[in-house]
């Protein structure tokens, strides 16, 4: 039924394409505050390519999973989009993406090798490339430089035994001091202290959970030990409400987030306070795995059912060079996911970036599986309810997995009934 | 044209519109629930299988769904009587005779109805936030510990179901001040010259003659009240550990943020039941109580 809709949708997009043929309309979506930057990079752009003309429409973060999904199943998708990197194997899915890789073997501007390897690992399913990192995301430390040196400490922590003793030098929940901020509904924080461990979060190509592993539970232990030994308040962010300026007052110690918090700290906090606080790369369970944490961020997609691909490759190019990026980190805070992008402008001598360069090398993917997301947010879910004392680490591991087996239920059945046809049709 | 054919003629557009828009989607419904549709089948449709009563019986056994049964039935139970008081104690002072610039209150306690959710929710975040939030400074001043109303597993449901209240207590309130307003005048006075005091006269007047307004309103209530989505989607985002979670929200967490659309159709069905059930109660217990109050008449 789908296809017959679709079919019928193409001469109708046929005819309404034709008049503008001068001037291509090229739809593209964004995701959040992007839209906002987007629109003052997009002038030069299209003074430098008069003939396509650029139709942008913002989806808020709430909304936009929802709507990418609904215009597949309506026919109705733009040319190209903003898409986070763990929605990116949903669209793959639904085969609703164009392959790049021969565009990048043509491209100049796109260099493979310029990109932090992980980053772009999470835009191949399966051996293809379906999309151009945009700009990236990893979680790693906020801290407090001042309270960390008033309490002996002269250096933030480098391995969880020397991140466990600052934590519990730094909490002072009598005073409602804490050593650090982890919001008990936001999954980020547990998964890359999983992603750190050598056990890979799911076996068998993505067919079972494997949160049961040694690895996984050692990351669940030292995260649920954090709230049983009052070094973290267990609270959502919807109760922490203004985390920087409680982070400004001393409340917290650490806070665990990602880059466009470094913009918000140096919003919100007097300058005065602005040499107090700096980064640092998420500690490891040992020092050979400091700074490994997860590979997050968007990445420009193309659409199958797009008319206007080449124009819209052309836009991705434009948006991948490296000034251009750099731009829309003033803009943003968004960082660029090319290495070539970080070696001038504003990143090049920001020492509160510098953590984040580094960890970037290091950061791991994530499983690229539709259902990651959620995968992740029943993790999240039952280690909440360890947090709150309801199961035990052992408990809260089987539980994930159940959970989880029963979500692969579907992709299971999808694995082993391969369909000929529709490997042929590819 | 007989009269027959003429009644059928007229019915048709009244008939046709309910049948695409209302009668069509809900057999299509029911049909989805028998299946698994997910992006699986979204991106090819022989990925679909037939799986009968399976979400039913899957839905059945999952824990998070009797929860948030218990959720649902926790807020109707306790927030139906405490709304609807609200609005009956509220229409009950506008209508009294002592009562003073009666626009100006009737807008003022009718106004939480017209503002959006998302707009009253952020100043009541506020208001309840644990640190901050006038309510715990106003606790404070009594000496009783701060609540950590919107973080604690057991307070959550307590606050939404107190916004809810406030937020819907007005739409009654119009309702049954019409209902009161309806009640003959000389009803009173006659029981006055008999020396009715103004409990009785409540007692004995007021509430019979509300009898089929307060019906309806408890019917439109509950059933309204069994679909409770915005407030905690606004507040609260289902948690903390889902304790706010309702069955509409897992509906919509399964149908609209997972794509599982054959399970999020059973869910939709099972409420439907649920709702349907509970209706049907309120009608004959009605019922059966004016057999009752009618029979000494």
């Amino acid at each position: 039924m789908l296809m017959v809709g679709l079919a019928a949708g193409m001469p109708l997009l046929g005819s309404c394409a034709k008049p503008a043929i001068d001037s291509k309309v090229l739809t593209v979506w964004t995701v959040g505050r992007e839209g906002e930057a987007i629109l003052t990079l997009l002038p030069d752009f299209e003074r430098a390519h008069p003939d396509i003309h650029v139709k942008v429409q913002q989806l808020p973060l709430t909304a936009a999973h929802q709507k990418l999904l609904t215009a597949f199943a309506g026919g109705s998708t733009p040319d190209m989009t903003q898409l986070g990197n763990t929605w990116l194997p949903e669209m793959v899915a639904l085969d609703a993406l164009e392959p790049l890789q021969a565009r990048v073997d043509h491209s100049t501007v796109v260099r493979q090798d310029d990109y932090f390897a992980s980053i772009w690992s999470t835009n191949m399913i399966d051996g293809t490339l379906y999309g151009v990192p945009w700009y990236v995301d990893t979680r790693l430390l906020f801290y407090r430089r001042d309270l960390l040196k008033a309490a002996g400490f002269d250096a933030p922590p480098h391995d969880w035994a020397q991140w466990r003793q600052m934590l519990a030098a730094l909490s002072d929940p009598q005073r409602h001091g804490w050593g650090i901020l982890l919001p008990t509904n936001e999954y980020e924080q547990l998964m890359s202290l999983a992603l750190q461990q050598p056990d890979p979060l799911l076996r068998d190509g993505g067919r079972y959970g494997n949160f049961e592993s040694a690895g996984f539970k050692r990351a669940l232990a030292f995260y649920v030990d954090t709230f049983r030994l009052h070094q973290a308040p267990g609270i959502t962010n919807v109760e922490a409400g203004n985390p920087w300026s409680e982070f400004g007052r001393g409340v917290y110690a650490f806070y665990l987030s990602g880059p466009w918090n470094i913009g918000e700290f140096r919003k919100r906090l007097p300058a005065a306070q602005q040499g107090d606080w700096s980064t640092a790369p998420l500690p490891g369970p040992d020092d050979s795995r400091t700074g490994i944490g997860s590979a997050g961020g968007s990445s420009l997609v193309i659409f199958r059912a797009s008319t206007h691909k080449d124009a819209a490759w052309t836009l991705i190019e434009y948006l991948s060079q490296p000034t251009v990026q750099r731009r829309f980190y003033d803009l943003l805070g968004d960082m660029p996911p090319r290495r070539s992008s970080w070696e001038g402008g504003a990143l090049r001598d920001d020492p509160k970036a510098r953590a984040f360069r580094e960890q970037l090398e290091k950061a791991r993917p994530t499983p690229a599986v539709p259902e990651w997301e959620r995968i992740a947010t029943e993790m999240q879910l039952v280690a909440a309810r360890a947090i709150a004392g309801e199961l035990t680490i052992d408990q809260a591991a089987a539980e994930i997995d159940h959970r989880v087996d029963r979500i692969l239920e579907k992709r299971r059945w999808v694995l082993d009934h391969p369909r000929p046809a529709a490997e042929h049709a590819r | 044209m007989n009269a027959q054919r003429a009644a059928w003629l007229f019915l048709t557009p009244a008939l046709l519109v309910l049948g695409v828009f209302f009668l069509l989607p809900v057999i299509a419904a029911l049909v989805l629930s028998l299946t698994d549709y997910d992006l699986y089948a979204l991106a090819d449709i022989r990925n679909l299988r037939f799986v009968a009563l399976q979400n039913y019986w899957a839905l059945l056994q999952r824990p998070l769904f009797w929860s948030a049964l218990g959720h649902t039935v926790y807020f109707v139970a306790v927030g139906v009587p405490l709304s609807m008081g609200a609005s009956l104690g509220a229409a009950l002072l506008l209508n009294s005779p002592l009562a003073r610039c009666k626009p100006f209150f009737r807008t003022a306690l009718f106004a939480p109805v017209v503002t959006t959710v998302v707009a009253t929710a952020v100043i009541w975040r506020y208001l309840f936030n644990t640190k901050y939030g006038w309510m715990n400074y106003a606790l404070d001043g009594l000496g009783i510990h701060p609540v950590d109303w919107l973080g604690d597993p057991h307070w959550a449901m307590p606050t939404i179901i107190l916004f809810a209240v406030w937020k819907n207590f007005g739409y009654n309130m119009i309702i049954f001040l019409a209902g009161l307003q309806a009640i003959p005048i000389d009803l009173y006075e006659a029981a006055r010259i008999d020396g009715a005091s103004a409990w009785r006269q409540f007692r004995h007047i007021t509430w019979p003659m509300l009898g089929p307004t307060m019906l309806m309103v408890g019917i439109l209530t509950v059933s309204g009240y069994f679909q409770l989505f915005a407030e905690p989607y606004v507040m609260t985002e289902g948690g903390p550990l889902q304790s706010t979670t309702s069955v509409l929200y897992l509906m919509y967490d399964e149908g609209f943020k997972w794509w599982n659309l054959g399970s999020a159709s059973a869910v939709a069905f099972l409420l439907f039941i649920i709702m349907f059930a509970v209706t049907v109660l309120m009608l004959k217990l009605s019922r059966h109580r004016q057999h009752v109050d009618g029979e000494p008449a």
